[in-house]
């Protein structure tokens, strides 16, 4: 009876759109401090050291006879797990052992830059959603349909150099920011969960580009029976930064922008105050007149574009060859992790997907160099987001303090409907 | 049966809220518990339920040491509670209420709905309550929910009954008829804890009290105490209770509402066709039990009910129909009931709460951008004015205390150009002291020529603000009363009743 009469209880409610117990579990999750965000990535690689180990033959080996000569066991445990981050750090920032000069040996960082510069754009499209308390999971589909109407210019309209590539950049981010939009509007008008919606139109514009990528006339590379673009023209690819012999392109100078960009929109402009105004607290940025349902569609239609800008990325930077449906090479659920490792701050976006690019470029050197699989990277990667979902975990193995003292785990529930109430 | 508590300690981390807490509570006393929010009175109470464990100290009935472990427990020792927020479930009849948790069966495993019924019909007898067991929970007043609640505790046996905030929903007759209830309790020798922070209450009931603060206790008192003494025990220093307010000045019809109605989404009529008029420099209270229609009322007017019909005009200017944000630019300054949840971000700082309904214009937007010096300067003029309570403004405001974050809320509302001011439950939950601001800062904007409503389910506060009182009952206003009407009468009002000399 207690809802009835409760203070607490907005009589608009259902027609207010909030998600405050999704609110809450965000809040812990990004409450985090940056320690946190760096203890977890300190586990997860202590977590993927342990795994190195159970899955060495070596180790296998010298432990049937642990018991006589058990330094050999170690020893082969310290060398796989030494052997197995060494080459993490020759393939992802300085390659120390190549004799063949400093422009050789700084080509895995600028692997890492590279492969870290969608990761970086989609991560702050995520969290970008995220501060106002929108979970956008649909990265992959932004990315798709960006990519699709970015390639469509890149491959088919031929345009003086420049000008070509500044209209494929921008019709592309223009077509992520629509569909992001679409969610945004959603929200909005019907009050549709966005974790729902981002999922399906996911599949909507996987199905989707994969039918453009097989009808002739549309996406499909003439003459062709496979279900792949045409290469982009050479007017429409990103130009290198430093040179043919470095992967990196102009893609990482546009995430830089974009990074500050966001960071002046959520701590400086007018609508990013209301952004986390609405992402904190719907309800009081409600009565303090604020738009909340034009606020879900802008910050949809916003982080849809930093999204795409990562789909345009692939496309006209890493694919220019022509692309197929799996473009997204898994970015668009990466960003998630990218995001939540960031605490969803631009900067702390932007770390992180340098630190993700270079687990990427590292793996292929762990695997090619040591024989361990590429997929222990995943497993790091998934620790880290495991760790920092579970912030108390951390800190009860760290022993940190709690950061806020009214935060209990074993408040009775009856005693904290009561404080809800007061 | 005798309760004695000794030494109870409870720690939230670095937080004492309960420092070696005694207390002894004889068969056949009520025993007041009296203390400002926050002063830890829920939190032993919680303690003695089972709810929490005490970090030190002993619970004693009848001098034999109790450990519980969980409500179970306390229930089957004999200590029954009556929460300030039911537990009962809506749907079910009041018998099955009284049966939930403590279910006899029949054979093969039915239910003996048939016991709880008798026990029911004989409780009620008991105490001369008039209560069908087969009514549902949801169809019943407040005041004989409460009863129930009461009811389920004796059928269980209770020896020892805590009261917590027990009379914050009831209207003040029901508060009247709840008090014969415990008297009639005690005299049967049960022993009675009522927990509370209405003075008045207090010197009615108790047969002692016992005032905490901070944790502490500070003091016992007799019933015979007068409200300044236990407010300055309270307290902790002397405390002036009365709102100095001269006579108003009222000028002329500033905003007119006429057959307001609001619906919810299944149609339920919240607002029932409500008219009144509020004259420039006057304070229009409105009161009743919480959850009349005053809170849609207020929402109304805000623009955040959608379901709206008919007129509300200030100065001439229709306001239904506009957006919040063309209700606040009308120049209509609103202190929401509930602070935490729509009038402040506890996560966002002092000076950017004290911006947060003016966050598309100037003076702290200008081109888009956040003119940050600016408010800084705005922010640091605010609080010194308004006494918050801070190490600095970019202090989260959910750091601060209740009252603080109040006077952010009013500072917020009161530094733009009103031409009306709504503050709902402005003082709830506050301490004595950020009380008397908040009072005393209403009253200066209403003699500074602003009309102002006041809504508050707290008669001392209305009594003690109102130049007229429009008392809700059921979506209407019953009547509109002068200002020094006596409590008897606007108690009858808040009970849905209309006094002869009201409808005359």
């Amino acid at each position: 009876m207690s809802t009835t009469t409760s203070p607490t209880t907005p009589a608009s409610a259902p027609e207010t759109p909030a998600a405050p117990r999704s609110n809450q579990i965000m809040k812990e999750i990004l409450g985090g401090s940056a320690a946190i965000s760096v203890l977890a990535v300190v586990l997860a690689l202590i977590a993927g050291g342990i795994l190195i180990i159970l899955t060495d033959e070596r180790v296998a080996e010298t432990s049937g006879y642990f018991f006589s000569r058990p330094t050999d066991t170690l020893g082969a445990a310290w060398q796989a797990v030494s052997g197995a981050y060494s080459a993490l750090f020759r393939g992802s920032v300085f390659n120390y052992a190549t004799d063949r000069g400093f422009a050789i040996a700084i080509r895995p960082l600028l692997e890492t830059l590279s492969f870290a510069t969608p990761l970086i754009a989609a991560g702050l499209g995520v969290a970008l959603a995220f501060r106002v308390g929108l979970f956008n999971i649909g990265g992959r589909g932004q990315m798709l349909i960006a990519a699709a109407a970015a390639g469509y210019i890149g491959a088919y309209v031929p345009l003086p150099p420049v000008i070509h590539l500044v209209v494929a950049l921008v019709v592309g981010i223009i077509g992520g920011a629509l569909w992001g939009g679409i969610v945004g509007l959603l929200k909005a008008r019907t009050g549709a969960h966005e974790v729902i919606v981002t999922i399906m139109l996911n599949y909507i514009a996987f199905y989707l580009v994969s039918y453009l990528l097989r009808t002739p006339g549309a996406l499909q590379a003439p003459g062709q029976n496979n279900p792949k673009s045409g290469p982009m023209l050479d007017s429409a690819h990103y130009p290198s930064l430093l040179g043919p012999q470095y992967t990196l392109d102009i893609g990482f100078i546009l995430v830089i922008v974009a990074t500050i960009y966001v960071w002046y929109l959520l701590n400086r402009s007018a609508m990013g105050f209301q952004f986390r105004a609405v992402g904190e607290n719907p309800h009081a940025a409600q009565v303090a007149g604020i738009n909340v349902k034009s606020v879900y569609v802008k910050v949809m239609l916003i982080a849809g574009a930093l999204v795409g800008l990562a789909g345009v990325q692939q496309v006209l930077g890493n694919f220019t060859g022509g692309f197929a449906a799996g473009l997204d090479a898994g970015i668009g659920f990466d960003a998630i992790t990218v995001a939540l490792l960031g605490r969803s701050k631009p900067w702390g976006v932007f770390f992180a997907g340098i630190l993700f690019g270079a687990l990427k470029a590292g793996s292929f050197t762990m695997q090619s160099a040591e024989g361990i699989p590429v997929d222990i990277v995943l497993v790091v990667q998934s620790f880290i987001v495991l760790f920092i979902a579970a912030p108390p975990l951390v800190r009860a193995i760290f022993r940190l303090p709690t950061p806020d003292g009214s935060f209990q785990w074993r408040k009775p529930v009856i005693a904290r409907k009561a404080e809800v109430s007061k | 049966m005798k309760l004695e508590l000794r030494g109870i300690t409870k720690r939230f981390g670095a937080l004492v809220a309960n420092d070696h807490i005694d207390l002894a509570v004889e068969p056949g006393e009520i025993h007041c518990l009296l203390g400002e929010n926050g002063a830890g009175k829920s939190t032993l109470m919680n303690v003695l339920y089972g709810l929490y464990q005490a970090d030190e100290g002993q619970i004693l009935l009848d001098d034999a040491v109790q450990s519980f472990s969980g409500p179970g427990d306390a229930m089957s020792a004999g200590i029954g509670m009556v929460h300030q927020h039911f537990m009962l479930i809506p749907v079910f009849t009041v018998a099955e209420n009284v049966m939930l948790g403590n279910e006899s069966t029949k054979p093969g495993g039915l239910l003996d709905l048939e016991e709880a019924r008798s026990k029911v019909e004989e409780i009620s007898a008991r105490f001369g309550f008039d209560i069908d067991p087969d009514a549902r929970i949801e169809d019943l007043p407040v005041g004989v929910q409460q009863r129930v609640e009461i009811i389920k505790a004796l059928s269980r046996n209770a020896n020892v009954l805590v009261f917590d905030e027990p009379t914050a929903v009831l209207t003040p007759q029901e508060t009247d008829e709840l008090m014969a209830i415990m008297r009639q309790l005690r005299d049967e020798g049960t022993s009675i804890v009522f927990i509370t922070h209405k003075l008045r209450e207090v010197r009615e009931v108790a047969d002692r009290i016992t005032v905490i603060r901070l944790g502490k206790v500070v003091g016992e008192a007799a019933p015979t105490a007068t409200n300044a003494e236990l407010a300055s025990l309270m307290v902790g220093r002397a405390v002036d209770l009365t709102v100095d307010k001269g006579p108003a000045a009222p000028g002329d019809d500033a905003l007119v509402v006429r057959d307001l109605t609001v619906t919810d989404l299944r149609g339920q009529v919240l607002v029932d066709g409500v008219s009144f008029s509020l004259r420039r420099g006057e304070i229009l209270a409105i009161a009743g039990v919480q959850g009349n229609g005053q809170t849609e009322l207020t929402e109304a007017i805000m623009g955040l009910q959608h379901r709206v019909h008919g007129s509300i005009s200030l100065d001439g200017e229709e306001l239904i129909g506009r957006s919040t944000r063309g209700v606040l630019d009308a120049g209509v300054g609103f202190v929401p009931e509930d602070r935490k949840e729509d009038g402040l971000i506890a996560e966002m700082t002092i000076a950017e709460n004290l911006m947060l309904d003016r966050s598309t214009s100037e003076p702290f937007v200008k081109r888009g951008t956040l003119q940050l010096a600016d408010l800084a300067r705005f922010a640091e003029e605010k609080v010194r004015e308004f006494d918050v309570r801070a190490q600095g403004i970019a202090t989260r405001v959910g750091r601060l205390s209740g009252g603080n974050q109040q006077k952010v809320v009013l500072a917020r509302e009161l530094s733009r150009d009103l031409r009306l001011f709504i503050a709902a439950q402005p003082t709830r939950g506050l301490d004595v002291g950020s009380i008397e601001f908040v009072h005393k800062r209403i009253v200066e904007t209403r003699d500074s020529g602003v009309p102002v409503i006041v809504v508050s389910t707290e008669l001392d506060e209305v009594v003690a603000l109102a130049d007229r009182i429009a008392v809700m009952y059921r979506g209407r206003i019953v009547g509109i009363v002068p200002g020094d009407t006596p409590r008897a009468t606007l108690g009858l009002m808040m009970a849905g009743e209309t006094p002869a000399e009201v409808a005359a």
